[in-house]
């Protein structure tokens, strides 16, 4: 039921536009990506790229000054942008597809006791009683690494590190194939981070769920990275095995990002990227990064094409 | 600019003039509840010593609340120790008269880690300069302007005639933070203190901001205390690092030593939970010791880090506090392993 030969999600041609006063924000402009079955992606891109806005444009999470939503999502072969949004909500958001808001931890009930909040969605996505869902919430805080006697405390009595633990059992609590993950640990400190990882890793293994992992930190990145989805001005401009993409990046953005990561292994001095990243509401024509990039050369001034080479996918003029 | 690789900094032990010596330095924050007073202490930084030379860049790190910027802050004069000795150039900052800090507060600059909260909104990036240079009773306006001129292109922030009358809001985060640094090189410091000043930026600018700094320090030969949760950048920044841990300073080294052999069972703990962008990292778990730092108002007893030990010893390290032990020149660890 799961697959279409071991495939769990293709988004193709994927738009999502945000009106404003100054024209529309074109945050998702024509994403193109897909996700095997027990596999995670990591989508980098540097803030302001339009990362989130992917997230809530799969999960059809719109804000109110929606300009323009277009595009197909497949779920298990299964086109969800064809359903209705009663339908949506019914048998995707949380029970197929949930998220991990960015800065969830911050965002969590003040008044309600954290295990209520975990069991929640089981109750009302899965129908469970109070009691099976709160026996779902024990579960799930084991899974997750928070004590049991955790399930009865008030978000201000945990750290910063538990309630990031406890956001995550609360997107898991319905046993999702995919959770998408918002930056789950950009705010937290680097032992916190790294059992968070740990963690990520362990239900990656027991429960078979897929994860996409958004973030502008592309060191950490790597600890849940199988695929690498490279995002740029509301683009995806390169994707990939993480095998492949970490030691040769292709797109010369990739390969500036990647040169700007300092290392503690390695010797290399790091370099920055000079420049800005383009307006969303009146992106260049032709290539977005052609401003920024030293390989420019005339023909990037019209858009370039998606190129496929060996499994990888690169949207630049060299590689034609 | 190049920056210096960890293979040609500096191991052995330090010839330069001290300019700073931190002494036996307590700083705790009164805990009190209405009607019942002084309930408490947080131990935020607890028996801490150190001598910082001239010229010298070093790195702080440690996870948040373990004391990094109480330390800065009271090395800059804003909080005032429980006990202690601050020192520079040979005076007593600690419990200094007005006119000492006066004095003091031109010799450092401070760059914190949000610079849009550092810099007041309604000010322009002219006044924004102007204004400590008119603290420091400098009258003449050409020379100020000078000054300002002089320091905004030293932190790339040209043409100098398009950021003058700019607000801190049109400004980028990277631009904001080198109006930070501009506030804080003016006065020509000696030593400037950075409190996590990339933390809050993104990649691609950070590494630029980093660069810039360290040009400067070693342009000014300043002395420069770094502090950062980040270690992977700390080897492009420093010739010394520290290692915090709740309100202790747990190891000393020179970078280069610490990555190579590093002591203490915290920094083992750091450095092999920081990751470089690697594909196999996904295919492994990461040692990484269980729970939290403790609470700094009732810190374990004996070494603080016991709880987390993996190599504890029992009977010794949860009843004694290990002293410091001084392993290799210039590498100093708080840790009951290294009792010779
Ligand atoms: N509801 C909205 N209305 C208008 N602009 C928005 C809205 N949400 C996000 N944006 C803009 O869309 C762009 C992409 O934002 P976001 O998806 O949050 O980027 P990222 O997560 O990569 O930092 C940004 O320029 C942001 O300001
Ligand atoms: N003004 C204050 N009053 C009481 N406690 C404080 C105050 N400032 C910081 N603390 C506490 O002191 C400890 C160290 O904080 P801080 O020096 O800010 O650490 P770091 O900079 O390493 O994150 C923390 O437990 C913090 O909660
Ligand atoms: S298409 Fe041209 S400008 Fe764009 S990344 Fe490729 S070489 Fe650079
Ligand atoms: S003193 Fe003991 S408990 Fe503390 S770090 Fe060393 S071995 Fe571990
Ligand atoms: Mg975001
Ligand atoms: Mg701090």
């Amino acid at each position: 039921m799961r697959s279409e030969n071991g495939r769990l999600l293709r988004v193709e041609n994927l738009v999502m536009y945000f009106a404003t006063l100054r024209g529309p924000v074109q945050a998702v402009d024509g994403v193109d990506f897909e996700l095997g079955v027990n596999r995670a992606v990591v989508i980098l891109g540097e803030s302001g790229c339009g990362k989130s806005s992917l997230a809530k444009a799969i999960l059809r999470l719109l804000p109110r000054n929606i300009a323009k939503y277009s595009g197909r999502v497949y779920l298990h072969g299964r086109d969800v942008m064809q359903l209705s949004d009663e339908e949506f909500r019914q048998s995707i958001r949380w029970v197929e597809m949930s998220l991990v808001p960015q800065a969830a931890m911050n965002a969590l009930n003040p008044v309600l006791r954290v295990g209520d909040q975990v069991a929640e969605p089981a109750i009302i996505h899965m129908g469970m009683s109070k009691a099976e869902a709160l026996e779902a919430a024990r579960t799930m805080f084991q899974r997750v690494g928070v004590a049991e006697d955790f399930l009865n405390r008030y978000p201000f009595e945990l750290s910063g590190g538990m309630r990031q633990r406890v956001a995550l059992a609360m997107a898991l609590v319905t046993m999702p194939s995919l959770v998408i993950l918002d930056e789950p640990t950009s705010a937290l400190d680097l032992l916190t981070q790294a059992n968070i990882f740990n963690t990520l890793k362990r239900i990656k293994k027991e429960l078979g769920t897929s994860f996409i992992l958004i973030t502008h930190d592309i060191a950490t990145s790597s600890e849940l990275a199988d695929d690498v989805a490279v995002m740029y001005a509301g683009q995806i401009v390169e994707t990939g095995e993480a095998k492949d993409f970490f030691p040769d990046p292709l797109h010369p953005y990739s390969k500036m990002l990647m040169a700007s990561v300092p290392r503690l292994r390695a010797d290399q001095d790091p370099q920055f990227i000079t420049g800005q990243p383009p307006s969303l509401i009146s992106p260049p024509s032709g290539c977005r990064f052609a401003e920024r990039c030293p390989a420019r050369f005339e023909k990037c001034a019209e858009e370039p094409p998606v190129i496929e080479r060996d499994g990888r996918k690169v949207r630049c003029w060299l590689y034609a | 600019m190049v920056i210096e690789a960890p293979s040609r900094l500096r191991t052995e032990t330090d010839q330069r003039e001290i300019l700073l010596s931190i002494r036996n330095l307590h700083v705790w924050y009164e805990l009190r509840r209405f009607g019942f007073g002084i309930v408490g202490y947080v131990r935020a930084v607890d028996k801490v010593s150190f001598d910082l030379h001239r010229g010298e860049a070093i790195a702080v790190v440690g996870e948040s609340g373990c004391g990094k910027s109480t330390l800065m802050k009271t090395i800059l004069g804003l909080v005032k120790p429980r006990e202690g000795n601050v020192i520079f150039e040979g005076k007593e900052i600690a419990n200094a008269d007005s006119a000492t800090l006066k004095w003091y507060r031109s010799q450092v600059g401070y760059i914190q880690q949000d610079p849009y909260g550092a810099l007041p909104p309604f000010m322009s990036v002219r006044r924004i300069l102007e204004e400590p240079l008119i603290i420091a009773a400098i009258r003449n306006g050409k020379e100020r302007l000078e000054r300002i001129h002089r320091v905004m292109e030293e932190v790339k922030l040209y043409p100098v005639e398009d950021f003058l009358g700019k607000f801190p809001h049109m400004l980028s985060g990277g631009q904001q933070q080198r109006v930070v640094i501009a506030r804080a090189m003016i006065l020509n410091p000696k030593l400037i203190v950075a409190d996590e000043p990339v933390s809050m930026l993104d990649a691609s600018v950070r590494v630029e901001i980093l660069k810039l700094l360290r040009g400067l320090q070693e342009s000014h030969n300043l002395s420069f205390i770094y502090i950062t949760h980040d270690l992977s950048t700390v080897k492009y920044f420093s010739e010394r690092i520290f290692v915090m841990y709740a309100g202790k300073l747990v190891e000393q080294s020179p970078i280069g030593e610490l990555l190579k052999n590093p002591l203490h069972p915290y920094t083992h703990a750091l450095l092999s939970a920081t990751s470089d962008p690697d594909a196999r990292n996904a295919l492994s778990f990461r040692e990484v010791p269980p729970g939290e730092p403790p609470s700094l108002v009732k810190p374990p007893p004996g070494c603080r880090f016991h709880p987390r030990c993996a190599q504890m010893i029992q009977g010794l390290c949860e009843i004694e506090e290990p002293p410091e032990f001084t392993p290799a020149a210039d590498h100093r660890v708080a840790c009951w392993l290294h009792k010779p």
